[in-house]
């Protein structure tokens, strides 16, 4: 039974929650976030099953942290360098959020593996989710592209001679090898038009597409639901019991109750 | 009221190629306009049919009074063939292919082609000939293209070979790793008090002459002799070469050439020569069955 509630604090939760009601009244957000958040799960999923939102909380992070870089980053052979380490080394907090985006991008491809491995141990590959990992694998692909086209924006040694190395890796595919290659360095070798078309790349298509197939990700969890581990003694396709009454159900306020609160 | 037409459509998509011709090409804005015309014409024969006198050929209105139910079921499977939906749908998606195609194909172009074409080796003048001792190597370093900067700053390595029935001769090799692209380094000591910077009104070209035993690459290890010919690591050709040409006493560098193998030293080495390729890319056996097609440079 849940505890009855003062008149007072029934006409507060009103208040607070009338613009809520408004929105959903319109256009049927809250709704869908509460069928995002509060879906069935199986009793017997644990930690390991939070590695997709932490791999998401990272690609957040990278996206936030980004855009904040892409505000003070100049993505010319003449400047890059510079404006790097201005952010570093000049503006408040430069350092702290370059690192978060430089660090958090390990992050980002560790935890795709993770989540990866989680998945494949547990099987949760399988009918009806084939096509969940599908959209993974291109996921992991258009993850390790973030970091390719990332490294080499700081403009240094390092990152000039990996990227160069990175371009003939790709030219030594069969057939269509070098011209992915020229493709890449934007002519026969890194010219001046280079790096701003790899920031592109790294800021703007490639995020694009993540972002995108996240979404469809994430809708193909909550179409199909998470998995029972492989251990699990619940049968298959178990329904849930039915909810406790007075059992807290979501964001907005529950349907008015018949008489057992009274 | 002549029977709507397609002639319209046409005339449109005439128009539409003519004014992209104007930014593309004359032979596309001809295109666009003769199909203009040709509908146009088309367009304005179909409107004025019952003023040139020509008969119109007008479908026979079916109105049976006394059979309605009959006609009725006749005409609804006639209906149901082509109702204006399905024109409106498909007008809809033709209509919004075409000007999706219009707008992309113009912007896919440009995100690749430019990579490709214009690609030109520059002829650049690296220095009298007297700078280049025979049988000594010298680092040359210069910008490829000194309008772009420093970002197209090359290294190749000259050794003049002393002639060859008469006509100078010399090696230039890229210092382009034919592994990965790392820029490989003389493995021999470079003499920097007899190091040169000379300005030939372009930019200013480095000259250190070097005695190496052979060049290194520091990324994998990749080694090379002094022909250039691969003699340790994961190389797959040996190294790339350019072209060279003599103007007014000076030497001036121009096309780079892969190579397969050179046999033989100096003047009388002789060069398996192929067009440029992407670093890794084999020119010669059977791997390079995998690149059958060279990237236009």
């Amino acid at each position: 039974m849940a505890p009855r509630k003062s008149t007072r604090r029934q006409k507060l939760e009103e208040a607070a929650l009338y613009p809520l009601d408004w929105v959903e009244e319109r256009s049927g957000i809250v709704g869908g976030v509460k069928y995002f958040l509060f879906r069935n799960v199986p009793r017997d999923i644990s930690w390991p099953q939070t590695l997709g939102s932490a791999t998401l909380t990272a690609f957040i992070v990278q996206t936030v942290t980004g855009v904040i870089l892409a505000m003070y980053y100049k993505p010319d052979p003449n400047s890059a360098y510079e404006s790097i380490q201005h952010i570093t080394h000049d503006l408040t907090l430069g350092w702290l959020v370059r690192g978060m985006h430089r660090w958090g991008a390990s992050v980002f491809i560790i935890l795709m593996f993770f989540h990866m491995a989680r998945v494949f141990l547990y099987g949760s590959y399988k009918y009806p989710r084939e096509l969940t990992w599908i959209v993974g694998v291109v996921l992991l692909v258009l993850g390790m592209l973030e970091g390719f086209t990332g490294y080499l924006l700081p403009w240094d040694n390092t990152a000039y001679w990996a990227t160069v190395v990175g371009i003939n890796l790709n030219g030594t595919a069969p057939f269509l090898g070098p011209f992915i290659a020229q493709f890449l360095s934007g002519g026969a070798s890194i010219g001046a038009d280079t790096l701003a078309k790899w920031y592109s790349l790294h800021m703007l298509i490639v995020p694009g597409a993540i972002i995108g197939l996240i979404t469809l990700h994430l809708w193909l969890v909550i179409r199909l639901g998470v998995s029972s581990p492989p251990w699990s003694k619940d049968a298959a396709g178990t329904e849930r019991p039915p909810a406790e009454p007075g059992g807290r159900e979501g964001l907005v306020r529950p349907a008015p109750r018949g008489s057992e609160d009274d | 009221m002549p029977p709507p037409s397609l002639w319209p459509i046409g005339f449109a998509v005439g128009i539409a190629c003519l004014l992209v011709g104007l930014v593309l090409s004359w032979v596309v804005t001809g295109v666009g306009a003769a199909l203009a015309a040709v509908f146009a014409l088309l367009w304005v024969r179909d409107l004025t049919r019952e003023v040139s006198g020509a008969a119109p050929h007008v479908e026979p209105e079916r109105r049976a009074a006394a059979e309605e139910e009959e006609a009725e079921a006749a005409a609804e499977p006639k209906a149901k063939a082509y109702p204006r939906s399905v024109f409106l749908e498909g007008a809809t998606l033709g209509l919004g292919g075409v000007i999706g195609g219009l707008v992309t194909v113009p912007v896919l172009g440009f995100t690749v082609l430019p990579s490709f074409t214009n690609q030109k080796d520059h002829d650049i003048e690296l220095g009298p000939l007297s700078e280049f001792t025979e049988g000594e190597f010298v680092i040359a370093t210069y910008m490829e293209d000194p309008a772009e900067g420093e970002v197209t700053r090359r290294t190749v390595f000259v050794r003049n070979n002393g002639r060859l029935k008469g006509q100078p001769s010399f090696t230039i090799m890229f210092s382009r790793c034919v592994h990965l692209g790392c820029p490989v380094q003389p493995n021999g000591p470079i003499f920097e008090e007899r190091a040169k910077k000379l300005d030939n009104g372009k930019q200013t070209v480095e000259l250190r002459p070097s005695q190496p035993a052979g060049f290194g690459c520091p990324c994998h290890g990749g080694q090379y002799d002094t022909e250039g010919n691969r003699t340790a690591g994961p190389p797959v050709r040996a190294l790339d070469r350019l072209e060279f040409s003599i103007r007014d006493g000076k030497l001036w560098i121009g096309k780079h050439f892969s190579v397969g193998h050179v046999e033989g030293t100096g003047a009388d080495a002789r060069i398996k020569k192929y067009g440029l390729m992407t670093p890794g890319v084999h020119v010669d056996g059977i791997e390079a069955w995998l690149y059958p097609i060279g990237v236009p440079h």
